[in-house]
C-alpha cells in the first residue's frame, strides 16, 4: 500500500519532449486513472513511475521514498501490460509464481500463495494449462494473477482491457474494479478511454501532449473542465464549446451571443476577445421562447433521450432532451441553456473561474 | 493464421502431390546414388550402363578406413588365412591391412571445426543481435551495415590476405585459426538472422521480467532465450552448414593436423586405382551428422525459416 506522489516529472526522448513538467499525487488506496489521447505521455508517465523508463527531470515518491533513478525491480510496483505480456514458454502456474521464484521463495510456500491468487480470480481449472491457448479474459486474468500474487505497493495498468473485446471488458472493467475494492491496493491505470476512466477511476488525470490538463474526481472533472480540451476530451457527445467575442470581469452574470442574452455562473476572473462557451448536451433545454435560435440538422434516438444536433451562429450544439419531445430536422427552435452548469473559458483555452467552479479549479 | 477459402479439389491435391515428390526424386537421386555406389565393388561402381542392381559390399568402407600394401602371392601364402572379415575382402587383390587411414581423424577435425565454430557464431551473434535489437547502439544502422558488407564479396576473395595473416600469425593448419575464420564468415549471417528473430519477442516480455524482479541478464537467458531457441536453432543449422561443408579455405589453410573431411575425401581416390566406391563411402559418412542434426532441429527449422513471419 503506498501514496505516490510525482513532482516536475519531465521526460525526453531527444528533441521531443513526451511527458513536460507533470505533479500530481495518488492517495494510498486510490484508484488512479491516467486518461488522454495516444501520444499524450499518460504512458511515458506510467513507465516512469515503474522504473522502465528514466525521467529527464523531477523526482517520484514511492510511500515517502524517492525512487525516480531505481531499477524497477526495486520499487515493489506490480505492472499489467496491454498486451499481457505472459511468458509464452510457460504455463499459468509457472506465469504466477514467477515473481516468487525470483524472490527465492520457498516451493511449497509459492504453491500455496499461487493457489490463493487463482482462487481469488477464478482460474484454478487452468493452473496447468500453457497460456498460448487462453481467451483474451483468461490472459488478462493471468496477468494480474501475476501482479497480485506479490502483494505490491501498487499496481500499474497500461491499457489492460485494451486488448480484449468490446463486450468483454465491460465485464473486466467491473472484476477489476470490484478486485481493487478488495484489495485497497494503489492502482494507477492508463486508458484513453474516457468512459473507461470515468466509470473505474477514483480520480483522473487528463494529459495532453505531454501536459496534465486537469486532475481530479471523475464528477469534478465532468462538470467542470479545465481547459476546453478537457472539455471536448469527456463526455459523449462531448461538451458544446460555442466561440464569441466578448468580455467578462469579476461579477459578470451574463454573455452575449447573437444578441441573445446567456445568463452565467458570476465570474470571479475574467477575460476578452474571443472567447468559448462550453455547456454539456444535458443542460441544453429547447425552448421556442430562448432567444438563441438554432436549426435543427440532425437526431439520434437513444431510448429514453435522443441527442439532437444543431446549426447556431457560433458553431454546431449537441442537446440531449427526452426522446418523447418533438425535434423536427429543419425546423428553428430556441436553445436554453442551464445557467448553474456553464464554463467560460478565455481565449487561451482555460476556463474562467466563477462561484461554480471555484472549488474545483482553484486547487490546481 | 490464415486459410483458404476453398478446400483445393482432390485433382489440385493430386498434382501437388505429384510436383512434390517429383522433385523429391530429383534432388534425392544424386544422393541415392551416393550411397549405392558406397556399397558397390570399384568394379560395380564404373560398370557401363550403370549398374542399378548390384551385389553389395563393404568394400569401399574398408578402403575409406584402412591404408593398405600390396604384396606378392607368396608373402600373401606365408601370412595365413584371413582373421577378420575387412581382411579377406582385401585379400582378394593381394593387399594387406598396414594400418588405420586418416579419414577418422579428418572426420573428427570437421566435427570440432564446425561444431566448434557454430557455437561461438551463434553464441556471439545472439549477444550483438540482442544488444542491435535492444540498446541504442551508436551508429546501429551504420553498424550493422558494415557487418553485412562483410558478405559482399566470395569469402575467397581474401583468401591470400588470410592465408599470409595465418602463416603470420601462427594459426595455418589449426582447429583454433579454422574456427575463427568459420566464425568470422558466419557471423554477420548470425547477427542478422538472430536481430530478426529477437526484434520479433515483444519487449513487454522483458519488461515484466525486470518488474518481477530479475535483473536484465536474467531476462535476457530466462525469457529471451528460449523464445529465440527457433531462431538459435535455425540459425545454427545455416552455420553449421556452411562450416562443415566450406573447402575452399580448408584446401588452402589445411593440410595435415586440422584438415576437415572435404579437402580429404578426393585425396582417397589417389590411393591406388579409381576408389569411387571408398570415396562414395566418405561422402556418405560425412552426410550424416549434418542429417542428423537437421532432423533434430527440424521442427525449429520448419517454424524459423519464415524468420518469424507467421508468429502468433
Amino acid at each position: 500500500m503506498a501514496q505516490i506522489v510525482i513532482k516536475s516529472l519531465r521526460k525526453e526522448f531527444g528533441a521531443f519532449t513526451a511527458v513536460q513538467s507533470s505533479s500530481f499525487t495518488i492517495e494510498d488506496g486510490e484508484f488512479f486513472m491516467l486518461l488522454g489521447p495516444s501520444g499524450c505521455g499518460k504512458t511515458t508517465t506510467l513507465r516512469m513511475i515503474a522504473g522502465l523508463e528514466l525521467p529527464t527531470a523531477g523526482e517520484i515518491f514511492i510511500d515517502g521514498t524517492e525512487v525516480s533513478q531505481k531499477p524497477a525491480s526495486q520499487r515493489d510496483i506490480a505492472f499489467v501490460f496491454q498486451m499481457f505480456a505472459l511468458y509464452p514458454h510457460m504455463n499459468v502456474r509457472k506465469n504466477i509464481s514467477y515473481p516468487l521464484v525470483s524472490q527465492g521463495m520457498k516451493r511449497d510456500q509459492v504453491r500455496a500463495k499461487v493457489n490463493e491468487v487463482a482462487e481469488i480470480l477464478g482460474i484454478t481449472s487452468i493452473l496447468e494449462k500453457p497460456v498460448g491457448g487462453l481467451s483474451g479474459g483468461d490472459r488478462q486474468r493471468v496477468a494480474l494473477g501475476r501482479a497480485i500474487v506479490r502483494d505490491p505497493a501498487c499496481f500499474l495498468m497500461d491499457e489492460p482491457l485494451g486488448a480484449l473485446d468490446a463486450e468483454f471488458r465491460e465485464h473486466m472493467a467491473l472484476e477489476l474494479r470490484a478486485l481493487h475494492d478488495r484489495m485497497r491496493a494503489t492502482t494507477v491505470y492508463v486508458t484513453h478511454d474516457q468512459l473507461e476512466a470515468m466509470q473505474m477511476g477514483d480520480k483522473i488525470v487528463v494529459m495532453n501532449h505531454g501536459v496534465v490538463e486537469q486532475f481530479g474526481r471523475p464528477q469534478e472533472i465532468y462538470d467542470w473542465p479545465a481547459t476546453t480540451f478537457v472539455a471536448r476530451f469527456i463526455g459523449s457527445p462531448a461538451m458544446n464549446l460555442l466561440n464569441f467575442d466578448g468580455m467578462v470581469g469579476n461579477g459578470s452574470t451574463q454573455v452575449t451571443l447573437s444578441d441573445a442574452a446567456i445568463k452565467i455562473p458570476p465570474m470571479i476572473s475574467g477575460a476578452s476577445g474571443p472567447l468559448t462557451l462550453g455547456v454539456r448536451p444535458e443542460h441544453i433545454r429547447l425552448d421556442d421562447a430562448a432567444p438563441l435560435k438554432a436549426r435543427i440538422k440532425a437526431a439520434e434516438y437513444l431510448g429514453t433521450t435522443q441527442i439532437i444536433t444543431l446549426d447556431t451562429p457560433h458553431g454546431p450544439v449537441k442537446a440531449r432532451i427526452a426522446s418523447d419531445q418533438p425535434a423536427t430536422i429543419g425546423d428553428t427552435t430556441g436553445l436554453a441553456f442551464d445557467p448553474r452548469s456553464i464554463t467560460l473559458f478565455d481565449p487561451t483555452g482555460h476556463a474562467l473561474i466563477s462561484e461554480a467552479n471555484q472549488k474545483v479549479l482553484s486547487h490546481g | 493464421m490464415s486459410y483458404s477459402i476453398t478446400e483445393p479439389s482432390s485433382r489440385q491435391k493430386w498434382i501437388a502431390g505429384g510436383l512434390v515428390i517429383a522433385y523429391a526424386i530429383l534432388t534425392l537421386l544424386p544422393l541415392a546414388w551416393i550411397i549405392a555406389t558406397g556399397f558397390k565393388t570399384p568394379a560395380d561402381a564404373i560398370a557401363y550402363p550403370p549398374k542399378v542392381l548390384f551385389t553389395p559390399s563393404l568394400e569401399g568402407y574398408v578402403n575409406l578406413f584402412t591404408s593398405r600394401s600390396r604384396v606378392t602371392p607368396e608373402d600373401l601364402a606365408a601370412l595365413g588365412p584371413p582373421t577378420t572379415w575387412y581382411d579377406s575382402i582385401v585379400r582378394q587383390y593381394d593387399m594387406v591391412i598396414t594400418g588405420a587411414s586418416r579419414y577418422g581423424e579428418r572426420f573428427l577435425n570437421s566435427v570440432i571445426i564446425g561444431f566448434g565454430s557454430t557455437f561461438l557464431s551463434v553464441f556471439l551473434g545472439t549477444i550483438a543481435a540482442y544488444a542491435f535489437s535492444r540498446f541504442k547502439v551508436p551508429l546501429k544502422d551504420d553498424l550493422l551495415f558494415f557487418i553485412l558488407s562483410t558478405r559482399m564479396m566470395p569469402p575467397i576473395a581474401v583468401a591470400i590476405p588470410i592465408f599470409l595473416m595465418y602463416r603470420q600469425l601462427g594459426l595455418s593448419d589449426t582447429h583454433l585459426g579454422m574456427i575463427l575464420l568459420y566464425t568470422a564468415v558466419n557471423l554477420s549471417l548470425s547477427v542478422w538472422l538472430l536481430k530478426g528473430f529477437i526484434d520479433e519477442i515483444p519487449i513487454e516480455y522483458e519488461e515484466a521480467a525486470l518488474i518481477d524482479g530479475y535483473t536484465r541478464f536474467q531476462a535476457f537467458y530466462k525469457v529471451v532465450l528460449p523464445q529465440a531457441a527457433t531462431g538459435i536453432a535455425s540459425t545454427a543449422i545455416f552455420c553449421l552448414i556452411f562450416a562443415w561443408n566450406e573447402y575452399a579455405f580448408a584446401v588452402l589453410l589445411t593440410s595435415g593436423t586440422a584438415q576437415t573431411a572435404p579437402p580429404f575425401i578426393p585425396t582417397i581416390i589417389g590411393a591406388g586405382g579409381k576408389d569411387w566406391p571408398a570415396v562414395a563411402a566418405g561422402a556418405t559418412l560425412f552426410l550424416l551428422p549434418i542429417m542428423v542434426f537437421t532432423i533434430l532441429l527440424r521442427k525449429h527449422l520448419l517454424r524459423g525459416i519464415t524468420f518469424g513471419a507467421v508468429r502468433k
